[in-house]
């Protein structure tokens, strides 16, 4: 790949970083114009105590001075102690973070996997069976909100018939140990993922689907068929490697949506991950968990965004080559 | 403005109705659509506003089956899921609205501004626009919802304040098209000024692309409304659907089987999007003859 393109998307990657940044400490900063006024049990302070806390956070002298050292403790990992727990929210992130991964990890394999199978199998052939089944059902999707679908697999597949766990992510009474941990955990991972999975589904398939009736259009796909070649051949090596390139882009955009579904997903399904901690940082008015919260979402969907980006500049020449 | 070029716009506009009710699924969309405006402007004749507040549910069962007397129940703190479900319609039709509004005067003006700029207006509108593209939605919109306030108009410029960028977008391009078009070469060259060129060139040619994206935007803001609120960033005394399902979800609606607790306004919410979704999708068709047939 051209060097010089690689360079120009990691400045633009490291600027957009900082602009998050900056954008992070004017919201809670400037926005809001005392951060100390959500703090629990506020009204019972001496002035004295009020001072420490305010030292303990980091939350005095001028706004540049608290600017500086906010960029300075971020870039070195230190994000403050939570209101809440009063722990450092560097640990409580670390302690929720593994099983977000896990969740959101799946669920966007399993999204962007199917969502892309449904939609070239609907628009290679429109009008089909498959087609009138699947684009209602996407759209029917599309409008659900993820927790709904969620709410939904709890009260009937989770403690109606009681085929899954209603919530966490290992049963506390037993303590399993080797492949019955695994088990117990992937068990009370199947709702979650299916919720997060069937809740985004709908936008992929349905951008896939708009993408392949484009690439239809297209002249060499007449020369392929003119060709002689197969109709599974003028699909798979012409139709649907052009009609993937524009989605590219659209999967990134989306993984930040797939990002907001977990808040939800977790909540519902009490699932002890990043999620779960924005939920309960809304209800504890946790400012600093919660900065510390949208700036790592930020920054996870902007690096996926950059990766996608590099992706579709290695798929396609015309990028690739400058034109 | 000349009375031609508004008996022209009438006509034009009657025709866009025309063909909007003859396409089957646009059809299906306004139906619903009417259904929700009607429970919305009717919800006072079927319940009190007070209905709605903690205290009004003191002297009915918990968690009560539909009945004759509740036809949708009640709610864990026994208040008529009925009159929350109609009183609801308002609330998730008011945010969604108004966020639109907001979202598509922020994305036109700014859309405007940079596809017609140049130099380093341009690029940083550009950038401005990237940056807010990549933020993710929710987690934006919760913070400041968190900090600026929970009342359903906060919700609603909140909603609309981080839903802009990708209509800016969609505007820029028509826009630096529409810059390239003989008729306003023609303009330029008869000495026509910005303003002149901005208001009887470029805004009627971008006016069809911005209404067809805000119906699409819509159901956008009315998920994201329901969302914030389901996570509690919602108005405690103007429920709108998402609160509801809140509710539901933190009293144990769900382990206790009370499905008519979240099953009406989890549906609710799903037609309202639906029915915002089918009319975009054919205004689209409509206002972009090259997506005929999809």
């Amino acid at each position: 790949m051209n060097a010089r393109l690689l360079v120009r998307k990691l400045i633009d990657a490291i600027v957009l970083m900082a602009m998050v940044l900056v954008f992070n400490f004017f919201l809670f900063r400037v926005v809001d114009r005392d951060p100390l006024a959500r703090f629990r049990g506020r009204s019972k302070l001496s002035q004295e105590q009020r001072a420490a806390i305010i030292k303990r956070f980091g939350l005095d002298g001028s706004k540049w001075e608290q600017f500086v050292r906010y960029i300075s403790r971020t870039v070195r990992g230190d994000f403050g102690r939570s209101f809440d727990s009063t722990r450092p929210v560097s640990s409580e992130i670390l302690d929720s973070l593994p099983n977000t991964l896990l969740l959101v990890g799946v669920s966007t394999v399993l999204t962007v996997a199917i969502g892309i199978w449904i939609g070239i199998r609907a628009g290679w052939r429109r009008g089909s069976a498959f087609d009138r089944v699947t684009t209602p059902l996407s759209m029917a999707l599309y409008g659900t909100p993820e927790f709904f679908l969620g709410m939904l697999f709890l009260a009937f597949l989770g403690a109606k018939l009681g085929w899954f766990p209603t919530g966490g992510v290992l049963d506390p009474a037993a303590h399993n140990t080797g492949f019955a941990n695994i088990a117990d955990r992937a068990r009370h991972l199947v709702l979650p993922a299916a919720t997060l999975t069937l809740g985004y589904l709908g936008s992929y398939s349905l951008v896939m689907r708009t993408s392949m009736l484009d690439t239809l259009r297209e002249d060499y796909l007449t020369t392929a068929r003119a060709k002689g070649l197969r109709d599974r051949d003028v699909m798979r090596r012409h139709a649907v490697p052009n009609a993937l390139l524009p989605s590219v882009s659209l999967i990134a955009i989306g993984f930040g949506f797939i990002v907001g579904g977990a808040i939800t997903t977790e909540t519902v399904f009490s699932y002890p991950g990043l999620g779960l901690a924005t939920y309960r940082a809304i209800g504890n008015n946790d400012l600093p968990m919660m900065q510390a919260l949208f700036m790592i979402s930020s920054i996870a969907v902007i690096g996926f965004n950059i990766l996608a980006d590099l992706v579709l500049t290695f798929l396609d020449p015309r990028i690739r080559v400058g034109t | 403005m000349s009375s031609a070029a508004w008996t022209r716009r009438r006509a034009s506009a009657r025709r866009v109705w025309r063909q909007l009710r003859s396409d089957r699924t646009a059809l299906v969309g306004l139906i619903l659509l009417a259904l929700f405006v009607t429970m919305a402007l009717t919800a006072p004749l079927f319940a009190e506003r007070t209905e709605l507040q903690a205290a009004a549910g003191r002297n009915n069962p918990d968690l009560a089956a539909p009945s004759g007397k509740f036809w949708l129940g009640t709610d864990d703190i026994g208040r008529d899921v009925f009159a929350l479900v109609m009183w609801g319609a308002r609330v998730s039709l008011y945010i969604g609205l108004l966020a639109t509004v907001v979202a598509v005067v922020i994305g036109s003006v700014l859309g405007l501004i940079a596809g017609y700029s140049r130099g380093w207006i341009s690029r940083l509108m550009l950038a401005i626009d990237d940056f807010f593209l990549v933020l993710p939605f929710i987690p934006l919109a919760i913070v400041l919802a968190l900090l600026l306030g929970r009342s359903p108009t906060v919700l609603a410029l909140v909603i609309g304040g981080t839903f802009w960028a990708g209509g800016s977008r969609l505007i820029r391009a028509q826009v630096l098209s529409l810059r390239e078009r003989g008729y306003v070469e023609r303009a330029t060259a008869l000495g026509a000024s910005n303003r002149h060129i901005i208001v009887r060139h470029v805004v009627p040619g971008v006016a069809p692309l911005i209404i067809a994206n805000a119906t699409l935007i819509v159901p956008g803001a009315i998920l994201a409304e329901s969302t914030l609120a389901f996570l509690g960033l919602g108005d405690r005394f103007s429920p709108s659907w998402g609160k509801v399902l809140e509710g539901a979800q933190a009293s144990g609606a769900l382990t206790l089987n009370a499905w008519w607790y979240y099953l009406p306004p989890g549906l609710c919410i799903i037609g309202l999007v639906l029915a915002f979704t089918l009319i975009g999708n054919a205004l689209e068709r409509i206002f972009d003859p090259r997506l005929v047939g999809r």
